[in-house]
């Protein structure tokens, strides 16, 4: 049974985005995504700075199994990335909503964020790609 | 090659494996465990205690008949007459007649008229139609698909120790004293000293029928569920091949690091596809399959990534991941020959060309690093 918190957004591409007081978004991947790659093994993460188009690929997490392209939930700059996660990329596996978040982006067009899924619409994604 | 199956094999295990909340997967056409929670801890549990693995999905039959050691002579790379106590097992290629690998097995000796094989699952039917059809110049031989077998490798360092405490003494008696490559039949169990982690243990082959109560008499004195996904990543750092990926009828055994597996003596014997090995040897196998430790970070090695070195042209990788004891990425990789050990190498992860270094494998055994 995966954990969806209704109080963060979310993507089609299994991203969570969490709105902070300061004007900046966090963000990192679900639950549910990272119990369908297994245990991580490695995390390749944006650097500060870069800009970023919605939907565009910004990160890599690599499973025992395979590797996953992590996508930008939303247009922006990366503000930070969480570099814990280079020596202990289980962190995502064990807290993927607290210590496992991977980067933080300054939104430049923040209607986007009205774009994202509710955790109701999100679980029904999930629920329906099982079947 | 056409199959009609509909659906998925499963073994005596399988409602176990449910049970115990593994996660499922297609292999090769049998619905198998894949992990039961964490892959990364089963690993370490194999290579730190004891796991148990179901490979009842495994192709196990017995070849009988008067002239079945010549048979074998005739069909194996490996040269049966190395067995000469019951018991003794042994690891071979079986060729086409260009060279290429159609299997890998291993072969035990029971008796004079009776051999054992535990060939690959997914290879199945193609193996027993090649060797039902080499066996037509030998007619006394027999081929017995042995449907009502089940197996369970017992792995770790803890492994022996445990299956004597979980199936008493008898068996303790029967198999202490045998070295690895040897097996001993107790009651019930056929009980071998092999196994695919590079740690010591047994394979153990049992009827189908009492398989859940081993299972669980195994549980019940510790020793951990191991899927099919640290089946692999164990396998992998023990540097043995696993067929399809590190080689398949297109590879020889001298271009998949398998020459030690063919006896070319005595010269006079004529196995399937020791003209071509003859003739490859002769003149110099152009690939070779060597170990790569990835150097930095940067990614996991995956099999079929591209390899580059310098003036020797390409190559690729046929089987990576990340070894979990050594914490960092491995692979074996099929490249031109005369890339020597300790050579460097670049590996294309994602469009990035990263550092990699050639090195001899096994990269761990019973627990420790092989690494220089």
């Amino acid at each position: 049974m995966s954990n969806t918190p209704p109080n963060l957004k979310y993507t089609k591409s299994h991203e969570w985005v969490r709105r902070e007081s300061d004007g900046t978004v966090t963000v990192g991947i679900t639950d549910h995504a990272q119990d369908l790659m297994g245990d991580l093994v490695y995390v390749e993460l944006p650097e500060a700075g870069r800009k970023l188009a919605a939907g565009k690929e910004c990160a890599v997490v690599e499973s025992v199994k395979a590797a996953s392209d992590v996508y930008a939930p939303i247009s922006g700059e990366i503000t930070a990335a969480n570099a814990a996660l280079a020596d202990s990329p289980e962190t995502i596996n064990k807290d993927p909503y607290g210590e496992g978040w991977m980067f933080k982006i300054k939104p430049s067009n923040p209607a986007e964020l009205n774009a994202l899924l509710d955790a109701g619409a999100y679980d029904a994604q999930v629920a329906a790609e099982k079947h | 090659m056409i199959t009609t199956t509909t659906m998925a094999h499963r073994t005596p295990l399988y409602e176990t494996h449910l049970a115990l909340k593994a996660k499922m997967v297609d292999f090769g056409g049998w619905d198998m465990p894949l992990h039961y929670g964490s892959q990364l801890e089963e690993h370490h549990r194999v290579r730190k205690d004891a796991g148990m693995f179901d490979v009842s999905h495994m192709n196990v039959f017995d070849v009988k008949g008067r002239e079945v050691r010549d048979f074998l002579r005739l069909l194996l790379a490996n040269d049966v007459a190395k067995l000469q106590t019951p018991g003794r097992a042994l690891y071979s290629c079986m060729l086409n007649t260009q060279g290429g690998v159609l299997d890998d097995v291993i072969v035990y000796f029971l008796d004079e008229s009776m051999f054992r094989v535990v060939a690959n699952a997914a290879t199945r039917e193609k193996d027993l139609a090649w060797i039902r059809n080499s066996a037509e110049l030998f007619g006394g031989v027999q081929i017995i698909e042995r449907d009502d077998l089940a197996m369970i490798a017992v792995q770790g360092p803890n492994a022996k120790e445990k299956v004597y405490r979980a199936l008493g003494e008898p068996v303790r008696a029967a198999t202490s004293h045998l070295k690895p490559f040897h097996s001993a039949t107790v009651g019930d169990f056929f009980i071998a000293t092999t196994g695919y982690t590079g740690e010591d243990g047994f394979e153990i082959i049992l009827p189908s029928t009492t398989a859940r109560d081993i299972w669980e008499a195994l549980r019940e004195v510790d020793v951990a569920p191991i899927g099919l996904g640290a089946r692999d990543t164990l396998r992998l750092e023990a540097g043995m091949n696993l067929y399809g990926q590190d080689m398949d009828e297109t590879t020889t055994p001298l271009e998949s690091g398998l020459a030690w597996t063919v006896a070319f003596d005595p010269p006079d014997r004529k196995f399937i596809g020791r003209e071509a090995l003859d003739k490859q040897r002769k003149s110099g196998a152009p690939r070779q399959l060597v170990g790569l430790v990835l150097e930095g970070k940067g990614g996991v090695l995956r099999s079929h990534q591209k390899v580059h070195s310098e003036g020797l042209g390409d190559g690729e990788i046929t089987s990576g991941g990340f070894s979990p004891t050594l914490n960092r990425s491995i692979a074996l990789a099929r490249v031109p020959a005369g890339l020597p050990r300790g050579s460097r190498c670049q590996v294309d992860i994602r469009g990035k060309l990263l550092e990699a270094r050639i090195v001899k494998y096994p990269f761990v055994r019973n627990g420790k690093s092989c690494l220089a």
